[in-house]
């Protein structure tokens, strides 16, 4: 992969995601404490439903459906509009709907922005995360369609 | 309980040329917006002790209080989140006036979009923390962003590339009759719109604002003190800003309904204190730096139903003499973006009845600022 493309800034809450996926797990923020539980994302410091400190990393699955998709046009940065028009996609995850990431659809871990017809992106289509490093050193989250 | 209500009122506006270039700096083109709204006032600049601008403007107000021989400056403030900060400058000088903490306040925004850098130019300034979560994907621009809840918002209520260019049309269409609009003497058809380029699909050309240079100000007084200036004075009925629970910027796609956005928050405090709804508004400035923030907008601010914002858009309702004339003076789409602030400047204009697409009798206009980031709105009466 284009090590021009951005790589993410990873900041201190957003740490631990970034190093699972390097691993090949998509995990989310949970809260620890006791009967709580909620998924959030993006990660943060203390939970918004009952403002425990305590989170845990819950280990997903990986399914999910697009919510949304766009397919940018220049202008746009150079290693971007190299590979324009491309899709940028929302998916929200199976066993959590309201956990939704913004990624790309590709056909295959390290294939092009644009490895994917456009034609076959749907609101609702099932996809599968796969992992993606980069030469920056993150790994990116990306998906493929499910057959 | 003390109010806003009719308290203040906008004394005075003023504003550049708007171009796609213009040869002076921000601060130059800050300074005479600001001049011009204090003699639309009759306002000498040596009382103005109160100053609300966006964090994103380049001219700070020490600058400004020093070239325009302001006096003694009691109240500055300035709020973020870009367009959505517009029509807050007006409500925090509102407060600062009728609390006593200043007696003349001036808000301004003066911006070269249209000559100055642009966003994907620079990769360096675009990367804070939450950057991480989308930009690494090519999700880059604000139009690209928008597009996505757009995408979301046409599939969930049917709504089409025709419902957006109404909105794109209605716009155009009053800056046809604005001299000063940029697109003054550009028409649009529907075969422009559908066979224009894509920029990010489902956005075209035409579904994003202007990039423009230029600026605009108003003055800000006391409704006794306005009552004795030179204009006819427009009170400031209600204000309210808007920051929904679990909201997340322009990218707002992880809470429960990203599709009712900080509008619907600002609407239920603007309408609070207002004595008048929806259906009394007789005119209305909505933020349109793209197409879809209009039926997300016109929902949120209830002059429709959850979903019916693309279906009120049928049959010239945002045109004159429709159920509710938008964008008058073109908007951002087609008159100038500056950020929002040409929409309340366009409502002072109805409501002083010297608007070029004015609406008859209008006495009640309804100004709101960005829509999908942090926002804020202000009603206004003559
Ligand atoms: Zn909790």
């Amino acid at each position: 992969m284009s090590d021009s493309l951005l790589s993410p800034v990873v900041d201190e809450d957003g740490a631990p995601f970034w190093e699972y996926a390097a691993r090949g797990e998509l995990r989310v923020q949970a809260c620890a404490a006791p009967g709580c539980g909620e998924l959030r994302f993006p990660p943060r410091p203390c939970c918004p439903r009952c403002q425990s400190f305590d989170s845990e990393w819950r280990l997903m699955s990986g399914r999910g459906r697009i919510w949304s998709y766009v397919l940018p046009h220049p202008p746009l940065l150079p290693a971007y509009a190299e590979q324009a028009p491309y899709n940028a996609v929302v998916v929200e995850l199976t066993e959590a709907p309201r956990i939704r990431l913004v990624g790309n659809v590709v056909s295959g871990p390290e294939a092009a922005l644009n490895s994917v017809d456009p034609g076959r992106l749907r609101i609702g289509t099932a996809v599968q995360a796969v992992f993606c490093p980069t030469d920056a050193g993150t790994t990116l989250v990306r998906w493929l369609l499910e057959r | 309980m003390a109010t806003l209500k009719d308290v203040t009122a906008i004394a005075g506006i003023g504003q550049t040329a708007f171009a796609r270039q213009l040869p002076e700096s921000e601060k130059v083109l800050a300074c005479r917006a600001i001049i011009a709204a204090l003699d639309d006032a009759g306002i000498a600049a040596s009382e103005v002790d109160a100053f609300a601008s966006y964090t994103m403007e380049e001219t700070d107000e020490v600058e400004v209080a020093k070239a325009i021989g302001a006096g003694d400056v009691t109240f500055f403030s300035k709020v973020g989140y870009g367009g959505g900060g517009s029509c807050a400058t007006i409500a925090h000088l509102a407060a600062a006036v009728a609390t006593g903490q200043a007696g003349v306040g001036v808000a301004w925004r003066s911006r070269k979009r249209g000559s100055g850098p642009r966003p994907w130019k620079n990769t360096a300034v675009q990367l804070p923390a939450p950057a991480q979560w989308t930009r690494p994907y090519g999700l880059l621009r604000p139009s690209d962003e928008i597009g996505m809840l757009a995408r979301r918002y046409m599939h969930e209520y049917g709504a089409t590339r025709d419902h957006l260019f109404n909105v794109a049309l209605a716009c155009r269409n009053r800056a046809n009759q604005n001299p000063d609009a940029m697109m003054y003497e550009r028409p649009l058809t529907r075969d422009m719109y559908m066979t224009s380029r894509w920029i990010s699909d489902p956005l075209c050309l035409f579904d994003n604002c202007l990039e423009t240079d230029g600026a605009l100000a108003c003055v800000i007084v006391s409704a006794e003190r306005a009552r004795d200036c030179r204009q006819k004075p427009v009170y400031i009925h209600s204000v309210a800003q808007g920051l929904p629970a679990q909201h997340h910027g322009m990218v707002n796609y992880w809470n429960d309904d990203p599709l009712t956005g900080p509008a619907w928050t600002a609407a239920r405090q603007l309408w609070k204190q207002a004595d008048f709804g929806p259906d009394d508004v007789h005119v209305a400035q909505i933020y349109d730096a793209f197409t879809p923030l209009i039926p997300l907008s016109l929902e949120g601010y209830g002059f429709c139903g959850r979903g019916e914002g693309a279906a009120f858009t049928e049959g010239g309702a945002l045109e004159s003499g429709g159920r509710l004339p938008i964008n008058t003076g073109g908007g951002g789409l087609s008159e100038a973006y500056v950020h929002g602030f040409n929409l309340i400047n366009e409502g002072v204009k109805q409501l002083r009845g010297v608007s070029t697409a004015q609406v008859p009798d209008a006495a009640t206009c309804l100004v709101t600022a960005g829509e999908g980031v942090p926002t804020s709105a202000v009603l206004l009466r003559s």
